[in-house]
């Protein structure tokens, strides 16, 4: 079975590290906030400005001053910091952030990925999507594998504008857990009862695949 | 004799000289930390063919977005756009040019340029469209692209608190783009929330010193909410 986005964002959450500066995308990555395990600390950044990211508030507790880069109103958490864009993109582009999380629409075997824009439509802008593919080491990307007509996301060489080349090193998709190096996805997961068959089938870039694949635990 | 007294009474006088085809910086991210009278006195003014450099655009009614409403704005210089129909329709006809730059190099820029560095080399967009046209540079084996600060004739911005002399302090995330665009204004306008005597704010709590400010104004803001997200039950 393909995972839901709440297994997806179960196991990234799986890649977390006590102590860790973690910046959540919009959509699924913003989900694993809600898996961090609880002998584990870490600290979200949003990238408006906040390092230290709580939950919603409550309706007492609604502030319009204090919102997360998704624009939602959030709380921050005892110990948190504010400070000013240029100085959160600081922290982001000198490789400060210990793990990123974001989604795309389009991966390739050689870690460039497409996720901002999309020809003939609206193009909304890139946001801080590509100074966080640059400046993070640690970038794990979730997203389905393949778009609903069947189409493999995850590519020999991307179709789309790109938000940022060779910067990709993990994939989480509704199938499998990959990581890419040396111009490969390399098969390190499957979803629980998904076979290597469709993953292989699904996948349009270059693939290794090891004898034993093991079942993500979610 | 004013001295450093840089606190005016009205909106006019805030905003006196401002005119067509002139390039204005503005804080704000979404509408968190946005000018709002300010924004208002520019509607009020007439004034056209402005470039704003500016994370977002606002919405249909609120923000850089009523600028729309009688096309003020020639050019935005912004991360991301597009929660306004206005701003789509016009942007699609072709009325309304937009320079789309990731949100890093946005704030960079505007920090650049009040700083006096003319530009700056960053990661950040190379291989992607953003970097069509720049300068291509290695440093250590990895390519980065050399990105132009900016400076605009005016800054607009918002504060929680400022002195009379322009010291301010920003309220929580409504800080955002707001102390970079404060520095890169040839004239940078702040409406604040409260203005406080001279010594009531602490040196080391401050956040721009007041070097960088020339008006300020008292405001009253509706702090509209973009997305109003709770926690459940």
């Amino acid at each position: 079975m393909a995972l839901s986005r709440d297994q997806i964002a179960m196991r990234v959450a799986q890649e977390l590290q006590d102590g860790y500066y973690v910046n959540l995308g919009i959509g699924i990555p913003t989900l694993v906030s809600n898996y961090v395990p609880t002998d584990m600390e870490v600290m979200l950044q949003s990238e408006n400005g906040l390092l230290g990211m709580g939950p919603y508030p409550t309706e007492e507790n609604v502030d319009a001053d204090m919102i997360n880069a998704g624009k939602e109103t959030v709380t921050a958490v005892t110990g948190a910091s504010i400070f000013s864009s240029a100085e959160s993109f600081a922290m982001i582009r000198g490789g400060h952030v210990d793990l990123t999380v974001l989604g795309a629409f389009e991966v390739d075997q050689n870690g460039n990925i497409a996720s901002y824009m999309i020809p003939g439509k609206l193009v909304k802008g890139m946001g801080g999507a590509m100074d966080l593919v640059a400046g993070a080491q640690n970038i794990v990307v979730t997203m389905t594998h393949a778009d609903k007509r069947g189409n493999s996301k995850l590519l020999e060489s991307c179709t789309l504008p790109l938000t940022g080349v060779d910067c990709i090193n993990k994939v989480v998709t509704d199938l499998a857990v990959m990581s890419i190096k040396d111009g490969s996805f390399h098969l390190l997961e499957r979803a629980p009862g998904v076979s290597v068959e469709e993953i292989i089938e699904k996948t349009a870039g270059k693939l290794v695949v090891p004898d034993h694949v093991p079942e993500m635990k979610v | 004799m004013a001295g450093f007294n840089k606190v005016v009474d009205t909106y006019e006088q805030a905003m006196a000289g401002l005119s067509d085809g002139m390039t204005v910086i503005a804080g704000g991210f979404g509408l968190c930390g946005i000018p709002e009278g300010l924004i208002e006195q520019i509607k009020q003014m007439k004034t056209k063919e402005l470039t704003f450099v500016s994370n977002n655009c606002g919405v249909d009614d609120f923000g850089l977005g009523v600028l729309l409403q009688d096309k003020q704005i020639k050019k935005m210089i912004s991360s991301y756009v597009g929660e306004n129909a206005e701003f789509e329709r016009q942007y699609l006809s072709g009325e309304l040019e937009v320079e789309l730059t990731p949100q890093g190099t946005l704030a960079e820029k505007m920090r650049a340029g009040g700083a006096g560095i003319p530009a700056f080399y960053t990661a950040t967009g190379f291989g992607t469209p953003v970097a069509e046209g720049k300068e291509v540079k290695s440093f250590d084996g990895r390519n980065y692209i050399l990105e132009e600060s900016i400076t605009g004739d005016f800054a607009i911005v918002r504060a929680w608190k400022a002195d009379k002399i322009g010291n301010l302090v920003f309220r929580d995330t409504a800080m955002n783009f707001n102390p970079m665009a404060a520095t890169a204004g040839k004239i940078t306008v702040v409406e604040v929330e409260e203005i406080v005597e001279v010594g009531e704010l602490q040196p080391t709590e401050i956040h721009t010193p007041g070097i960088y400010v020339n008006r300020i104004i008292k405001g009253q803001f509706e702090k509209r909410i973009e997305r109003l997200t709770l926690a459940k039950n």
